[in-house]
């Protein structure tokens, strides 16, 4: 399994602003698969995100990304990155936008046209972000993480405010990445998306509370939707102690 | 390092200033401003328009550099796009060179423009050449940008920010020789003024306007100048950090 894994987290321990927010969690994404990173919001999903890009300050424990230390030089042009709030020159177009970001990840110029299309801002090509809704910004912060075509995807909550057509394009469109090699790691604390996920990673209070595909996790607690699912764990976990 | 990283970000930042025509202008047209102002302040005293005319030349860009700058930056770390390009395979040195040329093309703009004001609108008499002062404005206002930049890491609100402009600046305009020559401060103050950059700024602007013109003295001044510019912008390196808590 390990040579397999694109991702593979041990004991990590994260402290931010003085609180313990992850407690020595040990994950193992595989590869060219999409995984699902569950849970409420500020149980420590970012903060995971974080870690295996490589920008988060930890206090414990490994993180391993295609076999090599997270936020290793190396792998900045193999981990495409979208932070949750969208992380975009507001005051560009779209397409200066993403003329730049191409340039400093070292992608081809026709790759700006084919993201666009991949996320489906090309009609806004000429419009400054700023002038954008929420959505649309979002989907411009995704096809910047898409330029390079990197390996492995981590996208911290890419559907939220989107609309249900876009929602189904979008995961559409990671199916398809997937189906190409890349694996995605994708968080998300709408349940109704785990079912278009290969495999679930399911988070409280900074741990993992189970992990296994989503067919896998409602037989094992018997639950008919993975919502239910989810409180079943929550319930044992709490029993457990 | 790339030159490719570098000129891309330098594009970039002045796509987003042309974005921005407001601050174009003020960063333009607020020192030429200021310094026919100063002229008709001293209309009685031309000789003393004359001595300090000449080195407010520098002065006037330097803070609006300084300010434009730290702001700009601060932006960047706030808004997230700062985190985006440190996850991304770009040097932090390409980044900071990137707003550095950007900048400093602004800043030759805004020295070409204000010499051109001083000597051909408001007759400022000068006893070196208007290339050395040309050459002296530029490098003051890429001292104040560089600073601006490295400042902008210890700020973690704009408001912030606008307060570094008093706080690190102001003081080195009391202790520059400006407003009384340095020999006649206090003791302490005067060996304090020997270590801040906008000593050698407005000492050097001093030389080449109202002065014995661009000798030795004022090269050793340009030159703390531009070290200082390139330290500043080193330690500016620094304070970029990939991780974050």
């Amino acid at each position: 399994m390990s040579s397999q894994a694109a991702i593979e987290v041990q004991a990590l321990r994260v402290v931010r602003g003085g609180i313990e927010v992850l407690h020595e969690i040990d994950v193992v994404v595989p590869r060219g698969e999409i995984t699902g990173l569950l849970g409420p919001s500020g149980c420590g999903k970012s903060t995971l995100m974080r870690a295996i890009v490589g920008v988060q300050i930890v206090q414990g424990g490994t993180v391993t990304v295609l076999g090599a230390p997270a936020g290793s030089p190396p792998l900045r042009s193999q981990v495409g990155y979208v932070t949750q709030a969208p992380s975009v020159y507001l005051d560009l177009s779209v397409e200066e936008n993403l003329r730049y970001f191409a340039t400093v990840v070292d992608a081809g110029p026709e790759r700006v046209a084919e993201v666009m299309a991949a996320v489906d801002v090309a009609e806004l090509a000429g419009r400054t972000a700023g002038s954008l809704s929420g959505g649309q910004v979002a989907r411009v912060s995704l096809a910047t993480a898409l330029l390079n075509e990197p390996p492995i995807l981590v996208l911290d909550e890419p559907t939220v405010g989107l609309d249900p057509v876009l929602r189904r394009d979008l995961w559409a469109t990671f199916r398809s990445l997937a189906e190409a090699g890349t694996t995605l790691l994708v968080s998300s604390h709408v349940m109704d998306e785990a079912d278009r996920c290969d495999r679930l990673l399911l988070m409280r209070d900074g741990h993992i509370l189970a992990t296994g595909t989503p067919a896998e996790l409602r037989e094992d607690t018997g639950a008919g939707d993975l919502d239910g699912a989810f409180l079943k764990l929550v319930e044992r976990a709490e029993a457990k102690g | 390092m790339t030159a490719t990283a570098t000129l891309a970000t330098a594009g970039r930042v002045l796509r987003q200033l042309r974005r921005d025509p407001r601050t174009v202008v003020l960063l333009l047209v607020v020192p030429c401003v200021l310094e026919i102002l100063l002229k008709y302040v001293l209309y009685g005293q031309p000789e003393t328009f004359d001595r300090i005319g000449g080195p407010l030349l520098g002065l006037f860009p330097f803070i609006t550099m300084f300010l434009v700058t730290s702001i700009t930056m601060l932006r960047e770390r706030t808004t997230g796009t700062l985190e985006r390009l440190m996850a991304m395979p770009i040097a932090k040195l390409d980044l900071l060179l990137g707003y550095g040329l950007a900048f400093g093309v602004m800043a030759a703009l805004q020295a070409a423009l204000t010499t051109t004001v001083a000597f051909g609108l408001l007759d400022l008499s000068s006893t070196g050449s208007e290339a050395d002062v040309f050459v002296f404005a530029i490098a003051n206002a890429v001292l104040g940008m560089s600073l601006g930049l490295f400042v902008s890491a210890f700020a973690s609100t704009e408001f912030q920010a606008v307060q570094f402009l008093p706080a690190t600046v102001f003081p080195q305009l009391l202790l520059c020789g400006l407003l009384v020559p340095r020999d006649q401060m206090a003791d302490v103050l005067d060996a304090a003024s020997s270590v801040l950059p906008l000593t050698y700024a407005y000492a050097g602007l001093q030389r080449v306007t109202a002065g014995p013109g661009f000798d030795s003295t004022a090269a050793r001044d340009l030159a703390v100048v531009l070290a200082v510019t390139i330290l500043a912008l080193g330690l500016g390196a620094t304070t970029l950090r990939r991780r974050t808590g």
